[in-house]
């Protein structure tokens, strides 16, 4: 048995009056790529600002690799959705992927040896090497995906958690990034959010499905019926024959994606 | 322009203006970029305003009035990082409500004031001619303090101006930083004021680094290029200004709108 890496009991949360988790509990074990799924606004963003330790649950206890997400917000590495910074910033590649070495480097000063191998080794995994000298205001949806990737990379992370790492690309690009999570996985533990659940599906070893509770976690096997409980309406469903995943998905071959 | 020559080899006052509006270029050059990159222009300009109740109250009490500014300055940038970062929607009101009061109680300290009255108009519009000796020296050591803790900390800082969520996740202190920039923006304000004046503070905190964005693509070397850019822009309008004798702030921040104007056309041209 591997151990649990993150551990969340009971937990609940809310914005102001807006509830947004409700008795969630979740394990996830080393070495997992766990998919997390559901509508916008089920939680998902939420449920990885609190593992994080961005936000305090309201109740319920949260552990990670053994700690409060406080202390283990170092051990993490964290890719949002990119809209959180300004495009147009005057930065390049290379000192944002840099920035994925605060914390782990010296307080005063600039960058040294280390952080700089570490931050070609995290881009050359995420093939932006040759975009290093770059600004981020001229590179595609796709490039700047990798570009969080490479800066969370650089964190030298136990896990990986992203948010929508494929929201802002097209359908090739898509397929590209989840090629990289696939790779990273078999060294890094992955925490995936995402609404689109029929991407997905073919990369992870499991899936949790989130809108406000839990509704799943222990299933290998997204049928029509959950998703429609998931969903809370009726949606179109996609077969498909592909097998990508490194961990195949058991039993079934049909999941869905939203029409 | 051979005119401003000549003098400046002899007549110390001008040699003063020269020097002032170097040194200022440096503090205008390094914060100039962060104020652009953050857009906190109008809070800049509410510290600048905000100054003028601490100039005021020391003339008033007989210290020196760029002390005065200082104190007034950095008193209004805690205060805007304090109330911002508990209630943040109250910031523009609050930043609005210094600017006015600020002006409103250096008025009032300056009519209040028995003696010659102060120039007021030296205060607002800037008099870099006048500038003291031993002023150049303050705006040097300034200089040299923000120089210093911009190169200690400049990945906390540009961490911070870029992404605030991912720095306080890899253990920086955010909001210390944020204020700590503040407490910069205020310091360069003040230096800025001795040469164009606390009303026309604003454009020299803009306009070089926002120029120098056009050309580069990293903090670091807008800072470099805004630094040239304020130089180049406050020499050349102190030099425009000599010989027709015009108030050399107002000149100075004409010139650095030209200079903007030109640079967002040529942007736009070669698009």
């Amino acid at each position: 048995m591997s151990r649990a890496v993150i551990g969340l009991d009971n937990v609940s949360f809310r914005y102001n009056d807006l509830p947004v988790l409700a008795g969630v509990s979740l394990e996830v074990e080393q070495g997992e790529f766990l998919g997390v799924v559901g509508p916008n606004g089920g939680g998902k963003s939420t449920l990885l600002k609190l593992i994080l330790g961005l936000l305090k649950p309201l109740s319920g206890s949260i552990r990670v690799l053994g700690q409060t997400p406080e202390q283990a917000c170092a051990r993490l590495g964290y890719v949002p959705q990119f809209i959180n910074f300004d495009r147009h910033f005057p930065i390049t590649v290379r000192e944002t992927v840099l920035q994925g070495r605060l914390g782990k480097t010296r307080p005063l000063l600039g960058f040294g040896e280390k952080d700089r191998n570490l931050a070609a080794t995290a881009m050359q995994e995420t093939e932006i090497l040759d975009l290093a000298g770059r600004p981020i205001a001229s590179l595609s949806g796709g490039q700047i995906q990798r570009v969080l990737i490479a800066r969370a990379l650089a964190c030298e992370p136990e896990i990986l958690l992203l948010d929508e790492p494929t929201a802002n690309i097209d359908p090739k690009v898509e397929e590209d990034v989840f090629e990289l999570l696939r790779r990273l996985n078999e060294r890094i533990t992955i925490v995936v959010v995402s609404h689109d659940i029929g991407f997905i599906s073919n990369y992870i070893s499991r899936v949790a499905c989130l809108n406000r509770t839990l509704v799943c976690h222990t299933t290998s096997r997204l049928t029509g019926s959950l998703i429609e409980e998931l969903y809370g309406s009726p949606v179109r469903m996609v077969h498909h024959e592909t097998r990508l995943s490194p961990h195949p998905i058991k039993n079934g071959d049909d999941h869905g994606r939203l029409p | 322009m051979a005119g401003f020559l000549d003098a400046l080899t002899t007549q110390t006052f001008l040699q003063n203006a020269l020097w002032g509006s170097l040194l200022a270029s440096i503090a205008c050059g390094i914060i100039g970029p962060y104020v652009v990159v953050r857009k906190i222009g109008y809070l800049a300009g509410g510290i600048a305003h905000a100054v003028l109740g601490g100039m005021g109250a020391a003339y008033f009490l007989g210290k020196s009035p760029i002390g005065g500014a200082l104190v007034a300055a950095l008193g209004a940038a805690l205060l805007i990082g304090w109330v911002s970062s508990r209630e943040h929607r109250q910031e523009d009101i609050l930043i609005g409500a210094l600017w006015a009061v600020g002006m409103a109680s250096g008025i009032l300290f300056i009519s209040r004031t028995p003696g010659y009255n102060v120039d007021l108009m030296s205060y607002l519009f800037g008099n870099i001619l006048m500038i003291p000796a031993h002023n150049l020296k303050l705006i040097a050591l300034l200089d040299a303090g923000i120089a210093i803790i911009v190169i200690l900390f400049f990945k906390q800082f540009l961490a911070v101006s870029f992404d605030q969520e991912f720095a306080r996740l890899r253990g920086i202190r955010v909001q210390l930083f944020h204020q700590l920039l503040l407490a910069l923006v205020a310091v360069t304000v003040v230096i800025l004021i001795q040469v164009v004046g606390l009303v026309l503070v604003i454009a020299l905190l803009t306009i070089p680094a926002a120029i120098a964005g056009h050309y580069t693509g990293t903090l670091g070397r807008m800072m470099l290029l805004a630094i040239l850019l304020g130089a180049l822009i406050t020499t050349g309008g102190l030099a425009l200004s000599y010989q027709p004798d015009l108030p050399a702030g107002a000149t100075i921040v004409m010139l650095a709108g030209a200079a903007y104007l030109v640079s967002c056309l040529v942007k736009a041209c070669r698009r």
